[in-house]
């Protein structure tokens, strides 16, 4: 029962999107004010009906209704709550369910917390918001609809992709749906911008804190996955350049570039038909991204229930949106006049050169990851693009954005000098030449690559530290009252440098051990000493077990034990492995336990992984530099309205 | 049958018990060539995961006989040609720069020449262009005076 009332939840749903992607629209292009006003009531009714399907559908997988062929297909009863829970959005369908909900939910507060915008221009923005949730409520119903039921129900599941069973992959989901359909508003925006024919700095105000959102739950989306990967898939890695992986990162590319060029539309009333381009392109590739997941054209590790039909179906979503923006983008952009004039060295340039950088190395990762694709259409070449390739390709553009981060940083607006500016950043620069040496020095050569990442990371947390000390006005007292967007930055920035250092320290100093141990012989592992103690067999809830005890020993004394397992889970016939690590602000301890030998030993992998909780920490405090820029007061709706009615009651007492 | 295929390739291509102990040569020179090798070259039947990263038999095999080729005193030119001549150039995660190929390469370098040369033209033009900040009138100029000299 509560089946169909979810199912007809989900139907009436795409009738609340049909009416609000038209009446507001036709409201706002005829003028009837009370046709747009309908905007939000409709957003929200769209929202309830689409948080009701997805109760729905939560029910079902809490309570193991296996008469639903999803849950069937990706639940057991042995499964614990967590992952019966984590399972709706575990799925081709229910995830589709999830990224429908989010995208009314972005409609509905753009409703909620409009009230500022010009009714008109909010009428619209909802309007473009549900035409791309009729696209994918409709995609959802005739494609992948969750709630399809069995005739004959079986008497349990099949289990959800053990891989898939694991907190930081529960989460990692949500958050990047968050991010890519996020993108929908600042595409909503550009659109209605477009056909208002009218872009300004407070257009430039109203977009921003959408991008930074979209931005930042992008940030821990993609962080967590790397992460989960990390710890996860046995060996240390965290960054593929698979197709996936791909598909969310070139999105995050461009809403980085969107979150910059939009600071020079608001400050300064330049780039606009550039920033509407990125905002276009931005949630563009968020599409892209969701074709390359769900049709299966490029083959990936992320083993998703790939279908041609619906493949054929979001291409032709991708192809309307894109297409459409870009055509009313070509015959409106003449429209949106720039009116600020800066010279070649100012902060606009430096802007638009991150811009650059930032929207050609996301074009190039889009290259080689569709170039198998084009090569066997075009070339009858069947071949393969991976991390050698984009390690090469990638690297270069990211290199010289950490170069010329801390001077644009703190380059004046509209017109600088070079050598004035740089003037402050000397003593950054022989601190990051000197953390470079020290890193030279330290791995006797080893590797170039971790001396100059190393070297760029603190060239841009030096950088950083200068810049809040120039923007303090060199008094530290002065550091407390600074506005949050200054914060924001900073911690961005210096985030960003952070990752730097891990990423080319774990490249360039990873210390691997692999070798055949029975049970009480030690090895060296750097500096420390490894001793395997014990193997016994276990149960979990719904898997069998294979832990190791290991015991590491610095000069003989003993620091920590160890437990890495081996899980093998009977239902979904697939094992994981769960490697046991020591995490440590400089270094990770990482042991794997793997297969018995033929001569009664045990495989075991073990890695030195330096400063591998970097990576992670620095994108964390990317995220929390986009939520110091969101609390921005300029950029709180109601604060603006506030100051400008405290001022006019003031005029009066001159 | 398609989730079926997916199923058994993650069953056998999971990264669970990638490179043996057994396979690992005496040599440690001779062993980090193979490895850096083996982790450029595609397990030619998982989903995008190298030799070095593949639980298939085949990656195991291929694992042996690269390293059977460096033992050999072959290059590692040599060894990948050997590789490439049997399976195709699909198992190079790094394609190569030749034909079509070529194209992806310098797509980069291109982009960024274009891009660059496009801004350079853009920013010469609002440059010279003539602000078009309304300037201020002659009272509020006598009521900006006014006020700084407060």
């Amino acid at each position: 029962m509560i089946t169909e009332l979810g199912h007809f939840a989900l139907i009436l749903a795409l009738g609340f999107a049909g009416l609000q992607a038209t009446i507001p629209f036709v409201g706002a292009q005829t003028g009837r004010r009370n046709w747009m006003a309908l905007g939000p009531t409709l957003a929200t009714l769209q929202f309830l009906a689409l948080t009701a399907a997805f109760a729905a559908l939560t029910h079902a997988f809490v309570t193991s209704d296996f008469s639903l062929k999803v849950v069937v297909d990706n639940s057991h009863t042995l499964k614990p709550m967590l992952y019966k829970v984590a399972g709706v959005w575990g799925n081709h369908e229910g995830s589709m369910l999830l990224w429908a909900l989010i995208l009314s939910g972005f409609g509905a507060s753009a409703g909620w917390f409009g009230g500022g915008l010009p009714p008109r221009l909010r009428a619209r923005v909802l309007g473009v918001q549900a035409l791309i949730g009729v696209a994918f409520l409709a995609f959802i119903l005739f494609t992948s609809n969750p709630f399809v039921r069995l005739n004959l129900p079986p008497f349990d599941g099949h289990d959800l992709n053990p891989l898939l069973q694991d907190p930081g992959l529960a989460f990692h989901p949500p958050f990047l749906y968050l991010g890519y359909v996020g993108l929908s508003m600042s595409f909503s925006f550009a659109i209605a911008a477009l056909i208002e024919g009218r872009v300004d700095a407070a257009w430039a105000r109203w977009v921003r804190p959408w991008t930074l959102a979209a931005w930042i739950f992008l940030t821990i989306g993609i962080a967590l996955g790397s992460w989960w990967a990390y710890y996860e898939l046995g060996w240390g890695g965290f960054w593929f350049w698979d197709p996936v992986e791909n598909a969310s990162f070139m999105p995050w590319l461009f809403a980085a570039a969107l979150l910059h060029s939009s600071i020079v539309v608001e400050k300064r009333e330049a780039l606009k038909a550039w920033t509407v381009l990125l905002a276009i392109l931005a949630f563009g590739f968020s599409l892209i991204g969701t074709f390359i997941v769900r049709s299966g054209v490029i083959t990936s590790v992320h083993a998703f229930a790939n279908d041609p039909e619906r493949g054929v179906f979001i291409l032709a979503i991708l192809t309307f949106f894109i297409g459409g923006g870009l055509t009313l983008f070509a015959a409106r952009a003449e429209a949106l006049q720039a009116r600020g004039v800066f010279s070649l060295v100012s902060r606009e340039s430096a802007l638009v050169l991150n811009n650059i950088l930032l929207a050609v190395a996301a074009l190039v990762v889009f290259i080689g990851t569709i170039w198998p694709l084009l090569a066997e259409l075009g070339f009858g070449r069947k071949l393969s693009v991976g991390a050698p390739f984009f390690n090469a390709a990638f690297t270069p553009f990211i290199v010289a954005l950490a170069v010329i981060l801390p001077v644009g940083a703190i380059l004046p607006w509209k017109r600088g000098r070079l050598a004035a500016t740089v003037r402050p950043l000397a003593g950054a620069l022989a601190l990051a030449v000197a953390m470079g040496g020290l890193a030279f020095a330290v791995g006797s050569g080893r590797s170039a690559l971790a001396p100059i990442g190393i070297l760029l990371g603190s060239w841009l947390i030096a950088g950083t530290a200068v810049d809040l000390w120039l923007r303090a006005g060199r008094r530290l007292v002065r550091l407390g009252r600074l506005p949050r967007a200054d914060w924001g930055k900073a911690f961005a920035h210096g985030g960003l440098g952070v990752v730097f250092v891990g990423v080319a320290a774990i490249q360039g100093w990873n210390i691997e051990d692999i070798r055949t141990l029975r049970v009480g012989e030690s090895f060296p592992l750097g500096e420390y000493e490894v001793k395997l103690t014990a193997v016994t067999e276990g149960q979990g809830p719904n898997y069998l077990t294979t832990t190791g005890e290991m015991h590491l020993l610095r000069g003989g004394v003993e620091i920590a034990a160890l437990y890495p397992e081996k899980r093998f889970y009977p239902v979904a016939a697939m094992p994981t492995t769960e490697a046991a690590i020591l995490n440590g602000p400089l270094r990770d301890i990482y042991l794997v336990l793997g297969d018995r030998q033929a001569d009664g030993g045990w495989a075991v992998r073990s890695y030195i992984k330096p400063f591998a909780n970097w990576i992670w920490c620095g994108a964390l405090l990317m995220a929390i530099g986009g939520g110091f820029s969101l609390s921005d007061r300029r950029l709180r709706v109601a604060g603006g309205a506030r100051v400008a009615r405290t001022t006019t009651a003031l005029d009066p007492a001159e | 049958m398609r989730a079926l295929l997916a199923l058994l390739a993650v069953l056998v291509c999971s990264p669970l018990w990638a490179v043996q102990p057994d396979e690992i040569l005496s040599d440690p020179v001779l062993e980090a060539r193979a490895r850096a090798l083996s982790a450029q070259v595609r397990c030619p039947v998982c989903q995008g995961e190298s030799l070095d990263d593949s639980n298939a038999t085949i990656a195991r095999d291929l694992r042996l006989v690269l390293r059977e080729r460096l033992v050999a005193g072959d290059s590692d030119s040599q060894v990948i040609d050997y590789l490439v001549a049997r399976y195709g150039e699909f198992i190079l995660f790094r394609p190569r720069a030749s034909g079509a190929n070529l194209l992806l390469w310098i797509a980069g370098p291109l982009m960024l020449g274009g891009a660059l040369t496009g801004a350079g033209l853009y920013i010469r033009r609002r440059q010279r262009a003539p602000d078009r900040a309304q300037p201020l009138t002659d009272a509020e100029e006598a009521r900006l005076r006014d006020l700084l000299n407060k």
